[in-house]
């Protein structure tokens, strides 16, 4: 099972790094890893996508732990969550079919954000699903070259994934 | 104050109560050593190799219970830690490792003795630091002992680069100590240990298993009480070994793959297992699947992700284990299970360790001595191989920090850098390191320190002239098609203690090494004590691989 994992750590250097060799040397497996500052400058957040059963989850969520720079886990798989990626989709883009792509762009909700002689930059923000499905339509043009940023996930509502609501006895 | 940042690196060793530090100087490293020079507090002592170092502060640290400190240079030096740094690690030892880095600016451009030390030991530390910013030393050396002593201990980095050493700064102490990411949890949750007690209470055939947490966390002394009000006879695990007195009546030695046969079928027919302090190693469960097959097990460690890692467990209680024991005690009502401890002692002595005796100088024989002379007071450090679990089987220690061996890691070469470091942290115990000549052949170059800084460590090799422990699996596994194990030339190892004017002693019969080492331990300079071993001895008994702890090859 894939589950989603908001992690915040301390935004030294090598953080990353940290993170990235503990997955690999214990062979757990990451399906996508996102990292930006938060709201605090001394804090980033990322979020890890991991596949594994319970056993595993529970490994390298204490596994995680054990890093000194990491300060908080939340595994919010089972949680009411928002979740969203960004791809940048450079699609072959001759005169012909370009009434058909903006079609497509159109009922995405996605954007052209460059035109070029013969191709079209789109860009798309959506969930997992939304990604493939944009993707999967324009497979027939022509991709070029795409770029996706993994997935972003936040908790709904009155839950929190932050150092305030971390609690003392964690 | 207005000092340099090197000088500020001493003086928060000094704060930390810092008085010995192993190390080996270097080009990048000079500035530390330039200001240990007017350092009366800490005393250096030079080794030969840097993986001396960082075993000596490890057997340093073992011994003494603090945090052992070694220092090298950049590149090579750094490197040659590595080793060290992993065994520390992989036994939980709390060590503070000063590199020297080359100058910030020439950090990534592959300088004369660059390495990226932090890179290379993030898999290998509890955490470690590359110092970007002098001001930042203070904090920074106090965060590591903090990092390193406590929760489950390890080895912390600290990689200094020159500039940044010679920095001037203001000095001032850190007060601001706060780890967000760190608060290891030391007391043990209520509703478990008072579960884990009436589980207790109810056990008809109760078992201690205890490892090198005991140890860690000081708790022989509860252990002993928690064993004896429960009546719960006591396995070890190697890293356990003096957690528990070795010749209590409720002590069943070591458990495992070379364990004692009562531990084991103590192992397999208990029906309530107290893990305290514990990680169930490969090297004790075998295979995880059979172990403990009829027991509810209470599993206590300080380190969450150990408990549920290999076996699974009913009972989980993370915690400091000499706390959590004190818990359970206040709860436990004393009690006596007549039937299982007439059963563990029926398997005491229907199989007791043993080996044929024999007219060739036994290698059991000499531990047995060794026990005897010393009246399991010693201080043990051992080596890794055949002779290292001979010294586990027969020497039953009896006292917390006198057993010091390789356990994780099972480091070849270990031995006489950790007994030098442990003889530093104990100038007024017998030292005695049990080795192999393939393992003392490793690191002997610290036979030089040992000599030069009049440190009076005992060696006693094992000598049958070859890698037993490699040969005794290729016996078991490869058919007997022997390979790599033999040293068809070895060093008179008398001698050798000679051109250092140290004692040699050659030992061949078993009627000479009583009086062998009792000159040994008369003398104040170090002595090597050679004894030549009956060549085909095996460990036994043995638990093969697949194979419960239940059916080991013995003889």
């Amino acid at each position: 099972m894939r589950h989603i994992l908001a992690v915040l750590v301390e935004n030294n250097p090598g953080v990353l790094t940290r993170v990235a060799g503990l997955f690999s040397r214990r062979g757990y497996n990451i399906d996508s890893l996102t990292v930006g500052r938060t709201e605090n400058q001394n804090i980033s957040r990322m979020t890890i996508v991991v596949e594994g059963d319970d056993l595993v989850l529970e490994q390298v969520t204490k596994q995680l732990h054990k890093l000194i720079d990491v300060i908080k886990i939340n595994d919010i798989t089972s949680e009411q969550y928002v979740d969203r990626e960004l791809v940048l989709v450079k699609v072959g883009a001759d005169a012909a079919v370009r009434g058909e792509i903006m079609q497509i762009v159109d009922i995405f909700r996605a954007r052209i954000v460059d035109i070029g002689q013969r191709t079209l930059i789109i860009e798309c923000t959506g969930d997992e699903g939304k990604i493939n499905a944009v993707i999967e339509s324009l497979k027939s043009f022509g991709i070029k070259e795409l770029v996706r940023t993994g997935k972003i996930a936040m908790l709904r509502g009155q839950k929190f994934t932050s150092l305030n609501e971390t609690r003392e006895d964690d | 104050m207005k000092m340099t940042a090197a000088q500020a690196l001493v003086k928060c060793l000094q704060d930390q109560g810092v008085d010995v530090v192993f190390g080996y100087p270097g080009g990048n490293i000079i500035p530390v050593y330039d200001a240990l020079c007017t350092s009366s507090e800490i005393k250096h002592i030079l080794v030969r190799h840097e993986q001396g170092a960082v075993h000596a502060a490890d057997g340093y640290a073992r011994v003494t219970g603090k945090v052992g400190v070694c220092i090298a240079t950049s590149g090579p030096g750094a490197t040659n830690l590595v080793t060290g740094i992993a065994n520390a690690y992989m036994d939980s030892i709390p060590l503070v490792v000063i590199t020297g880095q080359v100058p910030t600016t020439m950090v990534g451009t592959d300088a004369f003795q660059e390495v990226d030390i932090t890179g290379i030991t993030i898999p290998i530390t509890k955490h470690n630091y590359l110092v970007r910013d002098a001001n930042k030393i203070p904090l920074i050396v106090k965060r590591a002992f903090h990092i390193a002593s406590t929760g489950r201990p390890g080895p912390v980095l600290i990689d200094l680069p020159k500039n940044v050493l010679q920095q001037e700064i203001n000095f001032s102490n850190p007060t601001d100590l706060k780890l967000l990411g760190y608060k290891p949890t030391c007391k043990g949750h209520k509703s478990q240990i008072a579960a884990a007690c009436d589980l207790i209470m109810k056990a008809k055939q109760p078992l201690i298993y205890a490892g090198g947490g005991i140890i860690t966390a000081n708790g022989s002394d509860v252990l002993c009480t928690l064993a004896e009000k429960i009546s719960a006879p006591v396995a070890c695990t190697l890293m356990g070994l003096g957690g528990f007195p070795g010749c209590h009546d409720l002590s069943l030695g070591m458990l495992g793959l070379h364990g004692t046969r009562y531990a084991n079928n103590a192992v397999m027919e208990c029906d309530v297992l107290i893990a305290l302090g514990v990680r169930f190693d490969d090297r004790v469960a075998v295979d995880f699947s059979s172990f403990a097959p009829k027991a509810k097990i209470i599993h206590v460690d300080i380190d969450p992700a150990e408990i549920g890692k290999n076996v699974k467990v009913d009972i989980p209680i993370v915690g400091d284990v000499k706390q959590v024991m004190e818990a359970m005690l206040a709860r436990l009502d004393e009690k006596n299970e007549d039937e299982w401890l007439a059963q563990t002692k029926a398997w005491k002595s229907q199989y007791p360790l043993k080996y044929e005796p024999s007219t060739g100088l036994k290698p059991q024989f000499i531990v047995e001595t060794i026990r005897e002379i010393t009246d399991g007071e010693a201080v043990i450090v051992t080596d890794v191989g055949q002779h290292q679990m001979w010294a586990a089987q027969y020497y039953r220690s009896k006292k917390p920090r006198t057993f010091i061996s390789s356990g994780g890691l099972g480091t070849m070469g270990y031995g006489l850098p950790a007994a030098v470091g442990a003889q530093v942290g104990a100038p007024d115990r017998d030292v005695i390191l049990i080795t192999g000549d393939g393992s003392f052949q490793m690191c002997m170059q610290e036979f030089g320190t040992a000599v030069e800084q009049g440190l009076p460590v005992k060696v006693v090799i094992l000598n049958n002239g070859s890698l037993g422990m490699v040969r005794q699996l290729q016996e078991f596994y490869c058919d007997r098609r022997y390979m790599a194990v033999n040293f068809s030339k070895n060093p008179d190892f008398v001698k050798f203690a000679g051109v250092y004017d140290s004692l040699g002693l050659r030992v061949t019969e078993p009627g000479q090494f009583r009086g062998a080492l009792e000159q040994a331990l008369k003398g104040e300079g170090p002595v090597i004590i050679d004894c030549v071993i009956d060549p085909d001895e095996n460990v036994y008994p043995m638990v093969l691989a697949g194979q419960p702890l239940s059916q080991p090859v013995d003889i």
